[in-house]
């Protein structure tokens, strides 16, 4: 099963997903970190530049990466109460 | 008012200056976040599902139109213009950016106001009776007694790492509005028989994973002595509350565990210990205090009967206003449940409004409910239909309090890193459907969790919901029968639980068999509910 690396930036709280060699707000351009999670958190987390590193499970769909979890889609979309506030990354009702 | 001393700003802007210190020093990497994280949690931030979220205390949900001006800045300035107002009478901002916390809690030290204590295994926020002073059925206004309890617990060095975090609430009535005895410590005013005031004192009640109703420790404890009194209980339970297990670390297990009267026991042993030590202040300085808590100067001619003509106007005064101590004045209670917004959140510019309304109709005070709603205390009834047409203009009118669609919810899983399953789109959906009978239904307290911490409260609902994980997926368990007021109960959960959508049609069964189980229309929910019990609904929802 595919896993994306996510966190919060430190300075802001914002959500953020791994996209290979840099961060990126948006889930749709995560990169799949699989095998070398482990050894991603380990790299990165002594930065102390993101908060609660974690890798979580997601499905590959026509329209990009879907988290397993609702508590992850709902990270990855913005709070479904607010739609105004959702990212560009899945539309709300996917949550 | 209580307005803050030279030692209570000293003590806010301390904070400030020294928090501000530690998030420089954070951005910096100077500490770590795992140094760092308690000591922001100290001061009300966390880190939530998309950004950090500040937990603003409210004291005994009391604030002036200057300081409801600020909250409204600050959801304008730092947030996304708007607030969330808890279950514990404070407010949340979601969208908090660490690097601008200093700015914003200097903005609010200079209106008295701080964040500290919002969190963490400490003395939380006293809350109290929403309407306190005004009430027609108050022994005392509880405030004063509150205000010395806030100024005892804030940064007590020995009770700022208890076993679990501490909640006390104060009511000086006999009707429960502030959920005394849902509570660790629960005070109620109460009059000996040469009509002296003291304190019922509660202890062990509490929701949560565990949840508990407070026994009475003490039926009258003189005034002059609780703050020692309530030191002693401190003492024992921070002694004694276990520290091993973090779902048995409240004091209401410890209560339960060496039983009510065990427990008693040992706290009067502890206060025969701290009674001597001179802690409790001498009456000038409560007086002191409850002078700042002097009701407004009442107009002894305000007129009773005001033009009812429009029906509307007509129904949110019967739906929304509270008979008042003194003749020609109310109560009017805001809501913040408009069916199908979200239960608690105010825009800064309603925010900015009801500041307005109460400088100029409601002795420029604005009280917090634990129900998520608003309350002027002091309205002349003469006033109440201009004030009723700028809630209007403001989407402010709801006519539902502690109706169907006046429905607690806690964040949820749509904000909180705790939740297991989102509550606010349950409450807004039940909110929605039920409003059109709500009227028929009467009082009917529904309240929604989306975790078994029970900030929602659900375990006091008389209709609760309680938010679960289960594979992986939201699901719903619905409860019934609970109550947080003076008849308090502990809701029992009823069956199976349901996912989004079939917790909705449950509810709306449950409402369907109680119409036609009631011995009469007045006859509320609870009170039919615990006159044939759970069968008859359970039949109702699981066939």
């Amino acid at each position: 099963m595919p896993r994306l690396l996510t966190g919060n930036r430190l300075e802001t709280g914002d959500v953020l997903w791994w996209a290979g060699s840099d961060w990126s707000l948006h889930i749709r351009d995560a990169v799949a970190v699989d095998d070398d999670g482990e050894a991603l958190i380990a790299r990165l987390a002594p930065q102390e530049r993101i908060n609660d590193l974690v890798l979580i499970d997601v499905d590959p769909t026509p329209d990009g990466w879907r988290p397993r979890s609702t508590r992850e889609r709902v990270r990855a979309v913005g709070p479904s109460v607010r739609p105004d506030f959702a990212l560009p990354s899945l539309p709300v009702d996917a949550i | 008012m209580y307005r803050y001393d030279e030692y209570d700003q000293a003590v806010v802007d301390a904070r400030v200056a020294e928090f501000r210190d530690q998030v420089e020093r954070r951005l910096k990497n100077e500490i770590s976040e795992e140094a760092f994280k308690p000591l922001r949690l100290m001061n009300g931030l966390y880190l939530q599902l998309h950004a950090y979220m500040l937990r603003v205390a409210i004291p005994y949900g009391t604030v002036d139109s200057r300081q409801m001006r600020m909250l409204a800045h600050i959801a304008r300035r730092y947030d996304r213009g708007y607030g969330h107002f808890t279950t514990r009478q404070n407010i949340q901002y979601n969208w908090m950016k660490l690097e601008e916390m200093p700015d914003l809690l200097a903005d609010l030290a200079s209106v008295e106001m701080h964040a500290f204590q919002t969190s963490g295994n400490c003395i939380r926020n006293i809350s109290s009776d929403q309407f306190a002073a005004a009430a027609a059925d108050e022994i005392a206004d509880p405030r004063p007694y509150a205000e010395l309890l806030r100024q005892w617990s804030t940064l007590h060095p020995e009770f700022s790492f208890l076993p679990r975090k501490f909640k006390i609430a104060v009511t000086g009535s006999t009707i429960d509005r502030a959920a005394i005895k849902l509570h660790d410590i629960g005070l109620e005013l109460v009059q000996n028989e040469a009509g002296e005031i003291g304190l019922k004192v509660l202890v062990g009640g509490g929701m949560g994973r565990t949840p508990m109703l407070g026994h009475v420790i003490r039926e009258y404890l003189p005034v002059a002595d609780y703050l020692s009194y309530m030191e002693a209980i401190l003492r024992v339970y921070n002694r004694h509350g276990r520290r091993d297990n973090i779902y048995k670390a409240r004091i209401k297990i410890l209560v339960n565990d060496l039983g009510p009267a065990e427990f008693a026991r040992q706290v009067e042993e502890e206060w025969a210990l701290v009674k001597p030590l001179g802690l409790d202040p001498p009456p000038s300085e409560l007086a002191r205090i409850a002078a700042h808590f002097a009701p407004p100067v009442l107009d002894a001619n305000a007129p009773v009967e005001i033009d009812l003509s429009n029906p509307d106007f007509a129904n949110w005064v019967a739906v929304n206003t509270h008979p008042h101590k003194a003749p020609g004045y109310t109560i009017v209670t805001i809501s913040l449940k408009a069916p199908g917004e979200i239960p608690g959140d105010a825009s800064a510019d309603q925010m900015d409004i009801i500041a307005d309304l109460a400088q100029r109709y409601a002795g420029d005070e604005i009280r917090v409910t634990h129900a998520q709603n608003l309350v002027l205390p002091h309205v002349r009834r003469a006033d109440l239909f201009d004030l009723w047409q700028v809630l209007v203009s403001a989407g402010l009118a709801t006519a539902n309090l502690d109706r169907a669609s006046d429905i607690i919810s806690c964040p949820g899983l749509d904000y909180c890193t705790l939740a297991n399953a989102r509550s606010i789109p349950i409450a807004q959906k039940l909110a929605v459907k039920l409003a059109p009978q709500e009227a028929d239904l009467g009082e009917l307290k529904i309240k929604v969790s989306g975790c078994i911490n029970g900030c929602g409260h659900h375990h006091a609902g008389h209709i609760g919901i309680l938010g679960v994980d289960r594979k992986g997926e939201e699901n719903y368990q619905l409860l019934l029968g609970g109550s947080g007021a003076e008849d308090a109960t502990l809701a029992k959960i009823l069956g199976p639980g349901f996912d989004e959508n079939g917790i909705v049609t449950a509810v709306e069964k449950v409402i369907d068999r109680y119409k036609t189980l009631r011995a009469d229309p007045a006859e509320r929910f609870l009170d039919t509910y615990r006159r044939v019990g759970a069968e008859p609904f359970k039949e109702a929802v699981y066939g």
